[in-house]
C-alpha cells in the first residue's frame, strides 16, 4: 500500500478533523474515492437493485450552483429525509449519554487530536454533513442546509474542502495551497443525477480521514478498505463478502447504528441479524450470536462472558503501511526551522511527523492493542471541564470493571498526546488554529492569540496563563478483523507475558497461580521424593549387609 | 521359604488401575502445563489433551464405580486398624531387617490396612477434590445458569483443583515407591499386570 504512505500529508492547512481533504489530496487516484469506478462490485449492485433511477427525473435535469439547492430538489420528493438527519449526530455532532445525561460529541468534547471545533468551524465542517456552520451561530433547522450528497454521491467528484464550512468546492482551487495540485467543481447536476446508497468510500471519505490524515485517528479505519484483501477484514473483503459499512451499520430514517458513544460491548444471547429493537445490528453478536464456535470448540465459547469477541479476532490493528498515529504532542506546534520558517518533517514511512503548525507526531502499523474492561460507556472530557495537571488528563475514560456483567474485556486503541491548559483555571482550552486571520494558531503561530480567540468562541474564562499536560484517548477497535486463521492463539493471552498480563479481576490459567500453593504442593512433592529416596537407600543398604 | 502364588487382582481392577494410572499421569503431565509449570504440548493442545483425558477418566470411574458396587468389592477400602500397628513398624523397622510383611493379601483382603487407608484418601479426598472443582472448571460457563456465579471465583476452583494435583502427585510418588516394597520389588507390579501374588 505505497499510496497510503503517500496520502499522509504534510502541509495540511487545517483542521486535522477535515477529513475530505485529506481524502481528495491524495496523489494516489486509485485510493482516493473511486467509489465510482464500474468495476465496483458494490456500485454496480446497488444500481441495479434500485426501483429509481435518478437520471430520469425531471427534477434533477437543471443546472444546480450550490449544494442547498440541489437538496432542495431532493426534499420535493423525499419530504421527511432532511428532517431525518437533523436528528442524527451526522447533523448535530452532539450525542447525549442515556445514564448520565452528559452532552458529547464533536460540538461538545475535546478530542485528543485536532482538540476542539470550536472557532473552527469553518474547517472542521468539511465533515458535517451540512452547509454553512461556520461559527455559533448555525441554524439547526434549515432543511436545504443538509448535505445529501456527501453520502449519497456515487461519482467520487464531490469534494468538500476545509475553510468552507461544509459547502462542496464551487470553484476551481489550488489544495493544498502551493502544492501545484488542483480541485476542480464537480458537476453538480449529474452527481445528484447517478445518487446511491452510502459506499464504503462515501463513509470513508470523512470516517478514513479523520484528524487530518489517513489512518491518523481510528486505527482500525483508512482508506485500505475501500477496497481491502480478505487478509485486512474478512466482511468488507472486496472478492468475498464485500460489505458496505452499513451492512453492519443498518440504518433506519438515516439513524446509523452502532456508534463508539454508546456501544454495545456485550451483546448476548443468539443470533438476532436485524429486528431486535433491543439489540445494536452493528455488534458481531447480532449475526453470530454469543455462541459463535462449533461445538468441539465450546471452551472458545465460554470465553465470551468475559470477552469481546474482537479481542481475539482482531490480533492487531492498523495491518498495512498506513499505519495510524499514536501520538500527537501539541507542545512542539509552533516551533520553527533553523531559517526561522515553519516548517514539516514525514517519518520513514512518508507520514507526518512534525508540523510547525501542529506538533509532533508518533505513527505505526500492526499496532498491538491495549485491552481495558469495557462495558460500552465512555465518559469525555467536555468543553470547560476542570482537570487535574498532575496527572494524564483521560480525554474519555472507559467504563466497565470485571465485576460488571455487561463488561468484557476489549482492545483499544491508546493515543496519547500533549494539549495546552489554562494554568489557573484547570481546564484544557479551546485554541483557533485554522482560519486565515491574525489570530489563527496555523496562520500566526501565536498560542496565546489562539487560546484567547478560542476561549472566547467557547465561552470560556481564560486566565491568560497555559502550558501542556499529557492527555490519553481510549478508544474500542472493532473493525479489520481478520480471517480465522489469524485470530490470537490461546498463549498469547495464557501465559505469564502475555497480552492481557495487565488487566485485572479474571483468573487465567498459565498467567496466574497461587504462589503460596505452588511452593507448598512442589514441596510436598519434593520431600516425598527425597522420603522414599531415603527408605530406599536404607534398604538397598541394609539388606547389602545382610547378603 | 516357600513361594505361593495367590490370585489378587481381576481382570477389570488391572484394566481399570493401569488405565487409570496412565491417565493421571498424562493428567499431571497437560495439567501442570496448563498451570503454567512448563511448555510442553504448547497451552491450546494442553488444554484439549488435559480436557479429553478428564472426559475418559469420569467414564472410567463410572465403570469402575459400578464395578466395585454389584462384586461388592468396595469393602476393601473399609479402613480397619487390625495390624495397623505392625504395618507401621514394617516400613519403618522390619523392612530394612529383611523381617516378614505382615499382612498376607488374600482374595477378600487385597490391601494392606496402610493401603486401605491411602487409598481411601485418594477415593473420598483427592478424587473427589480433583473432580468436582475439575467439574465446575470444565463447565465455567454455565456457573451463572446454575445460580453459583457468585459463590464461586475461578480462582478458588483452581485453587483447590491445583491442590488436589499436587497431592496426586505426592501419592503417585509414594504408591510407586510402595510398589517395590513386596516380597520382591517387582512382585506388586507383576500382581498387577497378571493378577498372581507372590506371598512368602
Ligand atoms: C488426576 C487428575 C487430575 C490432575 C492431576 C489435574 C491437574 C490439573 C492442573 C494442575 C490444572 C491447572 C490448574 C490451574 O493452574 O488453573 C488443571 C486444569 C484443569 N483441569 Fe485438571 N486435573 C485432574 C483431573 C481433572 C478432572 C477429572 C477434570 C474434569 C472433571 C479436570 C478439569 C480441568 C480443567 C477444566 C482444567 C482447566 C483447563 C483450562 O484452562 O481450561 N481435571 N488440572
Amino acid at each position: 500500500m505505497l499510496s497510503g504512505r503517500k496520502t499522509s500529508l504534510s502541509a495540511l492547512a487545517s483542521c486535522a478533523m477535515l477529513v475530505a481533504m485529506t481524502a481528495f489530496s491524495a496523489p494516489a487516484p486509485s485510493l482516493a474515492m473511486s467509489a465510482a469506478t464500474p468495476q465496483t462490485v458494490t456500485d454496480t449492485r446497488q444500481k441495479s437493485a434500485s426501483t429509481a433511477d435518478h437520471s430520469k427525473f425531471k427534477e434533477l435535469d437543471k443546472p444546480f450552483r450550490t449544494g442547498p439547492e440541489v437538496t432542495e430538489a431532493c426534499l420535493i420528493c423525499h419530504t421527511e429525509a432532511a428532517k431525518q438527519v437533523q436528528h442524527t449526530k451526522h447533523w448535530t455532532w452532539e450525542s447525549v449519554d442515556p445514564k448520565t445525561g452528559q452532552k458529547r460529541g464533536k460540538k461538545n468534547i475535546i478530542n485528543n487530536y485536532c482538540t476542539s471545533t470550536v472557532s473552527n468551524e469553518k474547517d472542521c465542517m468539511a465533515c458535517h454533513a451540512g452547509y454553512g456552520w461556520k461559527d455559533s451561530s448555525f441554524d439547526f433547522t434549515i432543511e436545504k442546509n443538509v448535505d445529501c450528497l456527501v453520502c449519497h454521491d456515487t461519482t467520487a467528484t464531490y469534494r468538500k474542502l476545509p475553510g468552507d464550512a461544509g459547502h462542496p468546492v464551487y470553484e476551481r482551487r489550488e489544495f493544498p495551497p502551493k502544492s501545484g495540485k488542483f480541485v476542480d467543481p464537480a458537476d453538480l447536476k449529474k452527481v445528484a443525477q447517478s445518487i446511491g446508497k452510502p459506499s464504503r468510500s462515501n463513509c470513508g471519505s470523512c470516517h478514513f480521514f479523520g484528524a487530518g490524515a489517513n489512518g491518523a485517528k481510528h486505527g482500525d479505519l483508512d482508506s485500505s478498505l475501500q477496497h481491502p484483501g480478505k487478509y485486512l477484514d474478512v466482511h468488507m473483503d472486496e472478492k468475498g463478502l464485500n460489505f458496505a459499512c452499513t451492512t453492519c451499520h443498518a440504518t433506519s430514517s438515516h439513524q446509523v447504528s452502532g456508534s463508539r458513544y454508546n456501544m454495545a460491548a456485550a451483546a448476548k444471547g443468539p443470533a438476532h441479524i436485524r429486528g431486535n429493537p433491543d439489540s445494536s445490528p452493528a455488534a458481531c453478536q447480532s449475526c453470530h450470536g454469543n455462541k459463535p464456535h462449533p461445538q468441539q470448540m465450546a471452551k472458545l465459547n465460554q470465553h465470551t462472558a468475559k470477552i469481546a469477541c474482537q479481542t481475539c479476532h482482531i490480533p492487531e490493528y492498523a495491518r498495512n503501511d498506513i499505519g495510524t498515529e499514536l501520538s500527537w504532542d501539541w507542545s512542539k506546534a509552533t516551533r520553527m526551522g533553523e531559517d526561522g520558517k515553519p516548517f514539516v518533517r514525514k517519518d520513514s514511512a512518508g507520514r507526518r511527523a512534525f508540523d510547525s503548525k501542529k506538533g509532533a507526531w508518533v505513527w505505526d502499523s500492526y499496532v498491538i492493542p491495549e485491552y481495558r474492561w469495557f462495558n460500552g460507556v465512555s465518559t469525555y472530557k467536555v468543553i470547560g471541564d476542570k482537570i487535574d495537571p498532575s496527572k494524564t488528563v483521560q480525554i474519555n475514560e472507559v467504563g466497565g470493571s470485571p465485576d460488571d456483567p455487561d463488561s468484557r474485556i476489549w482492545p483499544t486503541k491508546v493515543h496519547r498526546g500533549k494539549q495546552p491548559y489554562d494554568t489557573v483555571n484547570n481546564t484544557l482550552t479551546v485554541q483557533h488554529t485554522g482560519g486565515e486571520d491574525d489570530t489563527a494558531l496555523w496562520h500566526n503561530y501565536d498560542w496565546q492569540k489562539a487560546i484567547g480567540a478560542g476561549m472566547k468562541a467557547a465561552n470560556l474564562p481564560y486566565s491568560g496563563k497555559f502550558d501542556f499536560v499529557s492527555t490519553e484517548l481510549t478508544w474500542p477497535i472493532t473493525h479489520m478483523v481478520a480471517p480465522k486463521e489469524d485470530a490470537l492463539s490461546c498463549a498469547q493471552c495464557h501465559s505469564k507475558d502475555g497480552r492481557l498480563k495487565d488487566i485485572r479481576g479474571v483468573y487465567m490459567p498459565s498467567r496466574d497461580a497461587n504462589n503460596l500453593l505452588d511452593r507448598a504442593g512442589w514441596a510436598l512433592a519434593l520431600l516425598t521424593l527425597i522420603g522414599v529416596l531415603i527408605h530406599g537407600g536404607i534398604r538397598i543398604l541394609t539388606s547389602k549387609k545382610e547378603g | 521359604m516357600t513361594t505361593n502364588k495367590i490370585y489378587v487382582f481381576k481382570r477389570f481392577e488391572r484394566f481399570w488401575h493401569w488405565s487409570q494410572a496412565m491417565l493421571i499421569i498424562f493428567m499431571l503431565i497437560t495439567g501442570f502445563e496448563v498451570h503454567g509449570s512448563y511448555p510442553l504440548f504448547g497451552f491450546a493442545k494442553a488444554v484439549d489433551l488435559h480436557t479429553l483425558s478428564a472426559w475418559t477418566l469420569i467414564g472410567l470411574w463410572v465403570f469402575a464405580i459400578f464395578w466395585h458396587f454389584t462384586t461388592g468389592e468396595w469393602k476393601q477400602y473399609i479402613p480397619t486398624t487390625e495390624k495397623m500397628i505392625a504395618m507401621i513398624r514394617f516400613y519403618s523397622v522390619g523392612i530394612f531387617k529383611g523381617a516378614p510383611h505382615p499382612f498376607r493379601p488374600t482374595t477378600l483382603k487385597k490391601h494392606n490396612p496402610l493401603q486401605r487407608l491411602a487409598y481411601l484418601g485418594v477415593l473420598l479426598l483427592i478424587g473427589p477434590l480433583l473432580w468436582l472443582s475439575g467439574w465446575f472448571y470444565l463447565f465455567y460457563a454455565d456457573w451463572q445458569a446454575w445460580g453459583v456465579d457468585n459463590v464461586l471465583s475461578l480462582e478458588w476452583v483452581a485453587l483447590f483443583h491445583t491442590a488436589g494435583a499436587f497431592m496426586m502427585l505426592a501419592f503417585l510418588i509414594a504408591h510407586v515407591y510402595l510398589t517395590t516394597t513386596g516380597h520382591t520389588p517387582t512382585s506388586h507390579i507383576r500382581a498387577m499386570l497378571t493378577g498372581w501374588e507372590e506371598v512368602d
